[in-house]
């Protein structure tokens, strides 16, 4: 008597040795699997290994240590961080100077950006030219930019003072005046917006036309829809223009380093950059110029780690600050993420 | 009569003159505004390249227009410093660097886009710190590690880096490879491709402006960068890149800004030459890394 169960049964028999075939096949196939994305992703393991896990662990371990790079490592316990946070007389300098730059330039930039995202998205003629215009200083090399502006903005016969000086005002020292020198870095900060501004301008044309016209129909005004339409919508963006800059303003050196070993060229010679560090008076000397000082200047390396795990620290938080506190006033398009 | 009064509606009215002259006012308002911006966003290169060909006394003086031009401080400036030299060092840097940040970061990309595997979202986590993380953090072991290898004082430690992926050519390849539709994916694979032909033939060629920009990126980092070239070259004129040696150049020439000025527009002038050259490659590359936030 045939059964279904048991019409059902033989072929089942048949299938018994290529079920498991076909298990060991997909079995081997998930572990070749396995190797592609080991093989896909090892540069990165030992790229990140090499230059983020090693160095994090080393400097937490030279940060209790004195090292000069040419004797070995000798303990001091905390002494590096007592020093830092109680008696060195130029970190607390150097770390206001940096507050600085995260609490007067970061805003300025990401203002302007937009201000001139803003005006170049409602401009009817030469939006490309605009466009190429206020991106270009953006691509300046560093030293270039800021010895350009050093030049400019040079007391005696920079264009802008002699500019000044025919309108009857005597203009301030800029560079060489601790009062003036973050300000002008400022200017020059100001002057390489391109690439904030590029993407607020994509952001704002992106902007979807009805938010404008319902709210437009509701009688809202240009300013109003800026308000209530352009910036919740474009949030994110802010958001991300508003950490970039945090994190340029944490590690700005560059223009900072130049600025003063140019402007403070002619104080001392031409030996080395190194005397000029902060010029003038200590107003350029910034978290990241102090550190490298101590690190590569005076070869402090134990101490420089010290810095470098308070940096670390402080980076770190306010990172997870401003993506935690965001939360409240970032809108994402297509619900929560 | 009733049929005029009748398309009156579709006809767009003219708004009243007092509405009209405003509009105008403010659209010349605004563009006078944009004008005026401009003219200030090309005032600091115009000054550097008129700076560039004047007299060294003329440049001391506050007269804005070189009298007379001085053309050939751009060709002084090649005997004073060896630019030369210098410029051949940042291209072997951003060369170099640039070809192993792309063929390094773009299979990592990958594997952190389009496979599954356990893990994937901790290491993604992990590109992001790295990519936040100020370099100040790190930098003080890492040149240890060079110094220990005897390699301070060349351009391995600015370029070997690069070999072993860069986090943000990773995060942007990612962001760019999310975005391939799975269907391309799917076709290759039942065409019997696998992962790594995947890989080469189809994600490397749908996300070519992906690539180009991150290379574009990759280069104009390294022809900018300064903090690296002066930590391990520092010490050693004969590997400086055009960043150091132009820092270095107003050293060598106490006073005399013409001559400054005119290694500043050698330098800048390759870089403007590239985004003309590439700009749509440029703004879709800096829009790429803003859309996602």
């Amino acid at each position: 008597m045939e059964t279904p169960a048991a019409g059902a049964h033989q072929p089942a028999l048949a299938t018994a040795r290529p079920a498991v075939d076909r298990r060991r096949a997909r079995r081997r196939a998930d572990w070749r699997r396995r190797g592609l994305v080991l093989l896909f992703m090892s540069p990165w393991i030992a790229g990140f290994g090499a230059f983020y896990g090693y160095p994090l662990v080393m400097s937490a371990y030279l940060s209790l240590h004195h090292y000069d790079l040419l004797s070995s490592p000798r303990w001091v316990g905390l002494a590096n961080y007592r020093y830092l946070f109680d008696g060195d007389p130029l970190v607390w300098p150097a770390a206001k100077n940096t507050l600085w730059l995260v609490a007067f330039m970061v805003p300025a930039q990401v203002l302007f950006a937009f201000g001139v995202a803003q005006m170049v998205a409602r401009a009817r003629l030469g939006t490309g030219l605009f466009r190429t215009i206020f991106y270009l200083p953006a691509l300046a090399p560093p030293v270039a930019a800021t010895l350009g502006f050093v030049y400019i903005l040079n007391p005696a016969t920079g264009p802008v003072n002699a500019a000044l000086g025919r309108l009857g005002i005597e203009g301030p020292l800029w560079f060489s005046d601790p009062s003036w020198a973050k300000p002008s870095l400022v200017l020059l900060a100001l002057w390489g917006i391109g690439n904030t501004m590029i993407i607020f301008l994509a952001a704002i044309v992106d902007v979807p036309r009805h938010l404008h016209e319902s709210a437009e129909l509701d009688g809202a005004g240009p300013l109003r829809r800026l308000v209530y339409v352009t910036l919740p919508t474009i949030s994110p963006v802010i958001l991300f223009a508003v950490v970039i800059g945090v994190i340029d303003a944490m590690q700005y050196f560059t223009q900072a380093y130049v600025a003063a070993d140019i402007a403070g060229g002619s104080a001392s010679n031409a030996a080395s950059g190194a005397n000029n560090l902060g010029f003038p008076e200590g107003s350029t000397l910034f978290y990241p110029v102090l550190l490298y000082q101590q690190g590569f200047r005076y070869f402090n390396m134990g101490y420089a780690s010290a810095m470098a795990m308070v940096l670390l620290a402080v980076a770190l938080t306010f990172v997870l600050l401003i993506v935690r506190h965001s939360r409240r006033w970032v809108h994402y398009q297509g619900g929560a993420r | 009569m009733s049929a005029a009064g009748a398309a009156a509606p579709f006809v767009r009215r003219r708004p009243p003159a007092a509405v009209r002259r405003r509009r105008l006012l403010a659209a010349v308002a605004e563009h006078s505004l944009l004008v005026a911006a401009g003219l200030m966003f090309l005032a600091p290169f115009a000054f550097i390249a008129l700076t560039a060909l004047m007299t060294n006394d003329q440049a001391l003086s506050s007269r804005f227009w070189p009298h007379p031009f001085v053309w050939h401080n751009v060709v002084q400036v090649f005997h004073e410093a060896p630019l030369w030299r210098y410029a051949w060092n940042t291209t072997i840097y951003a060369t170099l660097a640039t070809l192993g940040l792309v063929l390094s970061s773009a299979p990592v990309a990958y594997a952190l886009a389009r496979m599954r595997w356990r893990g994937r979202d901790a290491a993604f986590a992990l590109v992001l710190v790295a990519m936040l993380l100020p370099p100040q953090v790190t930098v003080v072991p890492v040149y240890v590690l060079w110094a220990k290898l005897h390699l301070v004082g060349t351009l391995w430690p600015l370029v070997a880096p690069n070999w072993l992926g860069d986090a943000f050519s990773i995060f942007l390849l990612r962001q760019f490879f999310l975005t391939i539709p799975e269907e391309y994916l799917d076709a290759a694979r039942v065409d019997g491709c696998g992962e790594v032909r995947i890989l080469f033939s189809v994600v490397f060629r749908l996300a070519r402006p992906a690539l180009a920009a991150v290379a574009l990126f990759s280069f104009l980092y390294c022809f900018n960068d300064f903090f690296g070239p002066l930590l391990y070259t520092g010490e050693n004129p004969a590997h400086w890149t055009l960043s150091v040696g132009l820092e270095q150049f107003r050293t060598l020439r106490q006073v005399e800004w013409n001559l400054t000025m005119a290694a500043t527009l050698v330098v800048m002038a390759p870089v403007i030459v590239v985004f003309f050259l590439a700009q749509k490659a440029f703004v879709e590359g800096i829009t790429l890394t803003g859309v996602k936030g």
